[in-house]
């Protein structure tokens, strides 16, 4: 039989202590949704999360839940049912997912910590759409369902420079919020909490971006594949003691495998960017595909969303509007080419794997033309390949592995 | 005296392609069949008889490489399998010395892969994830027409009126084909149509630089389908010999390019084999 090598993945020392971490965090929504102890808010990934934190509500995240549906390929047979209640198949699978789980009562919660039955009943609805319009449709909808308010910012879109001018705008728009917000919690805002948790985010950014750019190193310590969950608490406790806590103890232990010259990936002989989102369902089987071909995905656009140099304590709500501003999404075309191009530098990268994902366009930078220009300049070949973060349905196995594999061979040849 | 072969094996989704080739690049024998359900089983007689046009015995395998959906499927293959894509860009490096592109019509899906001058790759594409365009569209189409599939080239021939189809999708062409069937339209006509959509769909999934080449099996049995391509696209198009064998003999090539030549020259000197 031909070989079909395999490869195991290296465990990160560190997964126990966020596992720790994460269970809390859950176990503690619950807790104020249940008990009624504390205010719970829905948030986009990239909503106004810090003024939520200083005015102490307890905070859910719709798409972290959205990629747990995904992680454990609960998805694919909730989509279904909200595409039953009128929302197409082509939308966000984030979104339908986490309907269609609603609608069937179900949740991955339930199964991983016990005692958990449902997703915290929120009190407000809190989006951004510097990402996209879907998460406005999505809050809109529970909004309707629970009967609790939807509120939120509208960003600007494809920016190219982040003015003052656009830093007004949403500055003025997470302002708007506070009174709402104040009335849904029972307290004033306390600009001193805000500082406070402002500059913990602050904190938690840097120190992801070190874990991130361990990855500079050769063989790199840490994998793309590994970052989509270590991200976890960058995403849902930004602005907490225990995130920062959390990256000390990882980038310890990741540079740690940098002075023992340990890699992820055993015998990395190529090096490649992924730009676009992470297949939820199928993060086991691209991370093994890539360690077979012995190639490491070690760096990507999707990871490094949860870096925001702009936030300053000193200045709290126009440095969040300028940090959500700046984010890769919502930028322009020009902006995000520059963008790519500077991290195949910085991680000397061998080859850029495009994931078109078949219902985000907004994470999908391979329609207008992006790879061509990019790889004209750089000379850095790459690989557009079809698929989705949550619909299954959307994904040939076979021919993302053909794919793959055709490219590491090409890249190997091209040496 | 046993002399050497290197044996490429290339399992597709549809037909299993094998190719014995000796160490100085000739192909002395090879063979097609349906894949079937049981790859591994196929796989095996296709090598026995491509052996058998090649004049050759197993025990004078020096080396063979697998390629192609089933290519982890073949039980006598010791070495590492090879993409269809890294197969066919052998083969055209092999038999092209300028910049190519390489149009490949497979059972299930397309691929165009282009080579620079000095035979590097410097992209590939795959079609993506439905059928048009590909050689289950012909078979779909045949089996909504009743018509063997053998017979399509010679009737598209003889079309006076081109039928165009417009759709992406299989299913909304094969609605396409049952209207114009309900309008009376002659059937070479819409042969011609499924072969001028196929065409446009895989035309249409790239640039096309240098020489353009077209492989697979749709190609093999259709070649009004290449002259037809070359009309669309303005410019000659190569049909070569065997094109459906042609990531078969990529393989055997990779074969020979892992085998040490010395040891297979030692090997040609001393009469000698290893299997
Ligand atoms: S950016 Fe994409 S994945 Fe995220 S919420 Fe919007 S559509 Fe869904």
């Amino acid at each position: 039989m031909a070989e079909e090598k395999k490869t195991t993945r290296k465990k990160i020392q560190a997964a126990d202590t966020m596992n720790k971490i994460m269970s809390d965090y859950f176990y503690e929504l619950n807790d104020a949704a249940t008990t009624g102890k504390r205010k719970v808010a829905w948030c986009t990934s990239v909503g106004p999360a810090e003024l939520l934190q200083a005015l102490g509500f307890a905070v859910h995240f719709p798409e972290n839940h959205a990629a747990m549906l995904g992680a454990t390929r609960m998805s694919t047979d909730l989509i279904p049912a909200a595409n039953a209640i009128g929302y197409s198949p082509d939308i966000c699978s984030y979104l339908t997912a986490d309907i269609g789980a609603y609608l069937k009562g179900i949740t991955p919660l339930a199964k991983a910590y016990p005692g958990i039955q449902s997703v915290p009943k929120p009190d407000v609805l809190v989006y951004n759409t510097n990402q996209c319009r879907d998460v406005q449709d999505w809050m809109a909808w529970y909004s309707k369902k629970l009967g609790v308010p939807a509120i939120g910012v509208t960003s600007p879109k494809n920016v190219n420079e982040v003015t003052d001018a656009h830093i007004d705008d949403v500055t003025r728009q997470i302002e708007a919020l506070v009174p709402t917000l104040e009335g849904i919690a029972g307290v004033k805002l306390d600009m001193a909490r805000l500082r406070e948790t402002v500059n913990l985010s602050r904190e938690c950014t840097e120190l992801w971006k070190q874990v991130l750019e361990t990855a500079k190193a050769s063989p790199a310590p840490l994998t793309f594949f590994d970052g989509t969950i270590h991200m976890g608490p960058a995403v849902v406790l930004r602005g907490t003691q225990r995130a920062v806590d959390y990256y000390k103890v990882l980038l310890a232990e990741l540079e740690q495998r940098i002075r023992d010259g340990v890699g992820a990936v055993d015998g990395e002989t190529s090096r490649i960017y992924w730009e676009g989102m992470p297949v939820w369902g199928r993060l086991r089987q691209h991370s093994e595909l890539f360690a077979n071909l012995k190639s490491t995905v070690l760096a990507s656009t999707y990871c490094s969303s949860w870096i925001f140099p702009s936030f300053d304590g000193n200045d709290p709500i126009r440095s969040m509007a300028k940090a959500y501003l700046e984010l890769f999404i919502v930028r322009s075309d020009r902006y995000k080419e520059e963008y790519i191009k500077e991290m195949i530098g910085k991680f000397r990268i061998d080859g850029i794997i495009y994931h078109d994902a078949k219902t985000c366009p907004y994470n999908s930078n391979s329609r207008y033309g992006l790879p061509g220009r990019v790889e004209a300049d750089t000379g850095v070949p790459s690989l557009v390949i079809s698929g989705d973060l949550n619909d299954l349905r959307c994904i040939s196995d076979e021919q993302t592995k053909t794919n793959v594999e055709a490219f590491i061979e090409q890249i190997a040849e091209g040496r | 005296m046993k002399t050497p072969v290197f044996v490429g094996i290339d399992i597709g989704s549809s037909r299993t392609k094998v190719a014995v080739i000796d160490a100085d690049r000739r192909l002395l024998g090879h063979s097609v069949r349906k894949s079937g359900t049981n790859f591994s089983a196929t796989a095996s007689t296709c090598l026995g008889e491509s052996l058998e046009t090649a004049g050759a015995r197993r025990e004078e395998i020096v080396h063979a490489v697998s390629t192609g959906y089933g290519r982890t499927n073949v039980d006598f293959v010791a070495a590492k399998s090879k993409t269809e894509i890294g197969c066919l860009s052998r083969w055209g490096r092999d038999r092209f010395s300028e910049a190519i592109t390489i149009i490949d019509i497979g059972g299930q899906d397309n691929k165009v892969i282009k080579l620079d001058g000095e035979g590097r790759r410097a992209s590939f594409k795959m079609n993506r994830k439905c059928a048009a365009g590909t050689g289950a569209f012909l078979e779909e189409m045949s089996l909504r027409l009743d018509i063997p599939l053998e017979a399509m080239d010679a009737l598209a021939r003889e079309s006076t009126e081109m039928v165009k189809l417009g759709s992406y999708c299989t299913v909304f062409s094969a609605t396409e084909v049952l209207e114009n069937i309900r309008h009376g339209k002659k059937v070479p006509d819409i042969v011609k149509g499924l072969f001028y959509s196929v065409i446009k769909r895989v035309l249409e999934m790239d640039s096309h630089d240098g020489q353009v080449v077209m492989t697979g099996g749709v190609v093999a049995h259709n070649p009004y389908i290449v002259e037809m391509a070359g009309e669309m696209a303005g410019r000659p198009v190569v049909l070569p010999e065997y094109p459906q064998l042609a990531g078969a003999i990529g393989a055997a090539l990779y074969a020979l390019d892992e085998t040490d030549p010395i040891g297979v020259r030692n090997q040609i000197s001393a009469g000698e084999t290893h299997g």
